[in-house]
């Protein structure tokens, strides 16, 4: 059975080729970056970039058909739920009001709304793409050495790591579990009560959290046994060494990182971009 | 301040004694009694011991006090002293002692804890800050000393449990330690893979003069390959220490609940008086010519016929066929009948497709093409839950099944969520108790049971459901005689009730001792559908089932006896007859 993590597969394209820190550290400056700034203009270009990057790491739309359409649901029902709840914060924070059509009582939609929430739906929007091209172009074997690379404690590291060894055999476990409990006359369709049903799905986590248990003690040893946790530090097999693409990389994810920060103090004077004055 | 200490001390080089029990006790802090007293025990350097004795003996003890698991994990007090290549293990911690010994545990899987091969074996060298560069290399030269080196990339998924089990052992060598631990390393392992684990362990030891330790109560297939000294202990002490030309000659193995080899049994059957002078200790070293008369002479003597099973069919698999992605069949073409109140065994290597055969029985999967008859009715449209009225399952491990804090509740459990009323449930628990033997128990919470009677309680909670069908994945996996013996005694109970039972194993006694007949399971087909005693002697079987051809069989070809199926079956015969009468 071939049951690969993330469905990280490995192409030969600049972006696999780049170390796993690098490419934490770029998603980390990148995402920072549109998360500070509220200024639509910007916020294309970062996601016009991390679209381009998207190409050139040959990740298939098939590949994240799935995670698009979840993250599409997500932002979609975000921008209503903002509108239904706060129809008037791009008037607070715009300083003028455009009306466009007036619904019933609070819900008036204004330019500064549309403006407001379109520039919300793209930064996540941008945000996304380069979620995916972190997951999908990173060795699971290198996420402990990158994140233990930014500052994370080996320990809470390799926890990442060991979440990603077992996290299948857990899996496999609980099914294998939950079939034989099903046997038993357990019934978790939806024909049963939702009571019924979170009381029957204990009969499946009980068994679960013990026999997981046992795993723990024996990963335990197993470990302690091979000196895991001896030193304050401890070297990664699968760390890359940092090439020059690397600081290439990073140079560039800090200048895209700057030149945000620059443009909202010098030329916006404030996290937002104001078109309206 | 203890770590400053710990990096002054160095082994002595040249020391011969490398173990050194001196009346030492253990007793775990949570234990009202000692697990070990008064051990005295000296292994020399470039020895290679085995440790038997049956569950609770004190052997895994033994091995945790050797590693340093206790005290850094376990926690207890300790007299007396142990030292390892002359240091007081007291003065060492974990991590020091890691250095010298190197221990590999029973699971194969559990303890695989990097991603790929390469990480794996490169952990204790992560965890020493050793650069990337030196990592590579050592990596690269302790996957060649166990034949890894063709997987470097390959998650623990794409491993069989020797390929896990050999990195295992790669990881721990890498170090360079001076003793290797082994603890049960065969009980996870199919035949073939536990015989080729003990054939490297052995290749390793001559080549590199390394002291072996190997924790084991399966002493038979330690014994396919030279041993120095088998230690045996019980009780917490030690009641043997001796070559195993002698241990096999003496009445130690019976008395302390160890399974002795078949081939010994056989021998004393045969009437012939076992002593250190035959060399009984390994098949090849064994004086064959001094026996073989008696051998065959027994062998001609023991006439007795096999009942043939009664056809009447229960279940029947036509042509069944089962692919999870459309793409690989693991399930291909399989048909077998199962008579009522039988009891067989479905064997083959892991991933063969017995458990997923096991799985379509049941109804957790849906079979792509074949039928599935139960009592001549087509049962494709029943649903999991209607399946097990008829057949039952119990798994492996109980604690994958007890959801119950008390006795009567769990096995209560399959009831209720029918919605029987409690009057019957009541009564029909009693008497499932009472069958299982477990009515002095029944006010007991679960957790103060041993794995045995759990055993019995998961049996017991699939009973009370009262299926025509049992299917017992591993039924004995990890057992020492004793139990193994108990929980199969159970299990032939249950089926004198009339319960047909599958049993679903890689244990060749298993199968020879209690099943008239087996189905071999091969890469989703069936290659064999017949008496243990044939299956056990078919080389081309054998092999692709990843069994081993039984010592009997191999006894019976070294005393001249042309027809050994049939001298593994008189054997069978022999002794069921003496166990029965």
């Amino acid at each position: 059975m071939k049951d690969k993590l993330f469905s990280y597969n490995y192409v030969d394209t600049p972006i696999h080729r780049l170390s796993g820190l690098t490419k934490l550290i770029c998603f980390l400056f990148l995402t920072f970056a549109v998360m500070f700034s509220f200024d639509l203009r910007v916020i294309l270009l970062v996601m016009v970039f991390s679209l381009i990057v998207l190409k050139v790491s040959k990740i298939k739309f098939s590949q994240i058909k799935l995670m698009v359409i979840y993250v599409a649901i997500f932002i979609l029902t975000n921008a209503i739920i903002t509108f239904f709840f706060s129809p008037e914060e791009g008037v607070k924070i715009y300083g003028t009001r455009h009306v466009i059509a007036h619904f019933f009582g609070p819900y008036t939609l204004t330019w500064e709304q549309i403006f407001y929430q379109l520039t919300k739906v793209f930064k996540y929007a941008s945000v996304i793409p380069l979620g995916i091209i972190f997951l999908l172009t990173t060795n699971p074997s290198e996420f402990a050495s990158a994140l233990c690379g930014v500052g994370v404690h080996y320990k809470a590291a390799y926890a990442v790591s060991l979440t990603l060894r077992y996290f299948p055999d857990i899996q496999r476990e609980y099914r294998n579990i939950s079939l034989s409990q099903q046997a038993r006359g357990l019934d978790l369709s939806r024909k049963a009560k939702f009571s019924q049903r979170v009381k029957n799905s204990l009969l499946i986590i009980i068994p679960l959290v013990f026999s997981t248990l046992d795993r723990i003690e024996l990963i335990s040893n197993a470990m302690d046994l091979r000196g895991f946790g001896k030193h304050k530090t401890r070297t990664w097999y699968s760390k890359k060494k940092l090439t020059k693409a690397d600081i290439a990389a990073i140079v560039i994810s800090i200048l895209i990182f700057t030149g945000t920060i620059l443009v909202s103090v010098f030329i916006n004077h404030d996290r937002f971009y104001n078109p309206f004055i | 301040m203890t770590k400053k200490i710990n990096d002054q001390i160095k082994p002595e080089k040249d020391i011969q004694n490398v173990i050194e029990f001196t009346n030492f006790d253990f007793q775990y802090f949570s234990q009202a009694k000692p697990t070990l007293h008064n051990i005295n025990l000296t292994i020399k350097k470039g020895e290679k011991i085995l440790i038997a004795g049956p569950s609770g003996s004190g052997k895994s003890t033994l091995g945790h006090c050797l590693n340093g698991l206790i005290p850094f994990s376990y926690k207890g007090e300790i007299t007396g002293s142990l030292k390892i290549k002359g240091l007081e293990t007291k003065d060492l911690d974990i991590f020091h002692l890691s250095k010298i010994l190197g221990t590999v545990l029973q699971d194969p899987d559990g303890q695989f804890v990097g991603l790929t091969v390469n990480e794996d074996i490169a952990f204790a060298l992560e965890n020493d800050n050793i650069q990337v560069p030196e990592m590579k290399d050592r990596v690269l030269k302790a996957a060649a000393m166990v034949d890894m080196d063709q997987f470097p990339t390959s998650s623990p998924y794409e491993l069989s449990g020797g390929q896990k089990q050999r990195t295992s052992l790669a990881g721990v060598m890498i170090d360079d330690v001076d003793i290797l631990l082994f603890d049960e390393p065969l009980a996870n392992l199919d035949p073939a893979t536990g015989k080729a684990a003990i054939e490297i362990v052995d290749d390793i030891q001559r080549d590199s003069g390394k002291t072996i330790v190997i924790i084991e109560h399966r002493l038979e297939d330690v014994l396919h390959r030279h041993i120095d000294r088998v230690i045996v202990m019980n009780e917490g002490r030690i009641v043997a220490d001796m070559d195993a030309d002698s241990l096999l000659s003496s009445k130690i193995l019976m008395e302390n609940g160890i399974r002795e080899p078949l081939y010994v049994t056989a021998m004393k059957y045969a009437g012939i008086e076992v002593s250190p002078e035959l060399r009984p200790g390994h098949l090849d070293s064994l004086k064959i010519e001094d026996i073989s008369s008696s051998l065959v002479q027994w062998n001609n003597s023991v006439h007795i016929e096999t009942p043939e099973p009664e056809h009447d069919s229960l279940l029947e698999l036509k042509e069944v066929s089962f692919s999870y992605n459309g793409v690989d069949q693991i399930i291909n073409n399989v048909s077998f009948t199962i008579a009522k109140g039988e009891l067989l065994a479905i064997v083959g290597k892991n991933g063969a497709g017995k458990s997923t055969l096991s799985k379509l029985i049941c109804g957790f999967e849906k079979e792509d093409t074949g039928q599935i008859f139960y009592n001549g009715d087509d049962i494709s449209d029943l649903s999991i839950k209607e399946r097990a009225e008829k057949i039952g399952v119990v798994m492996q491990n109980p604690n994958q099944m007890i959801s119950k804090p008390m006795i009567f509740d769990e096995i209560a459990l399959g009831l209720r969520l029918r919605n029987i009323d409690e009057e019957e449930i009541k009564t029909r628990v009693d008497k499932v108790l009472k069958v299982c033997g477990l009515t002095p128990f029944r006010k007991w919470p679960i957790s103060a049971l041993s794995f045995g009677q759990k055993k019995r309680v998961t049996i017991a909670s699939i009973l009370v459901l009262d299926p025509e069908v049992i299917i017992l994945d591993e039924p004995t996996a990890g057992q020492d005689f004793k139990h193994y013996s108990d929980i199969m005694e159970f299990v032939n109970e249950v089926n004198r009730l009339g319960v047909a039972i599958i049993l679903i194993t890689h244990d060749m006694h298993l199968m020879l001792e209690h099943t008239t007949r087996s189905i071999v399971i091969s890469g989703g087909e069936k290659i064999a559908d017949t008496r243990p005693s044939e299956i056990l002697t078919d080389n081309q079987v054998i092999e692709s089932a990843n069994l081993k051809e039984t010592s009997l069989y191999s006894l019976s070809k070294l005393a001249g006896i042309e027809d050994g199926t049939n001298f593994v079956q008189n054997f069978i015969n022999y002794e069921k007859k003496v166990r029965y009468s």
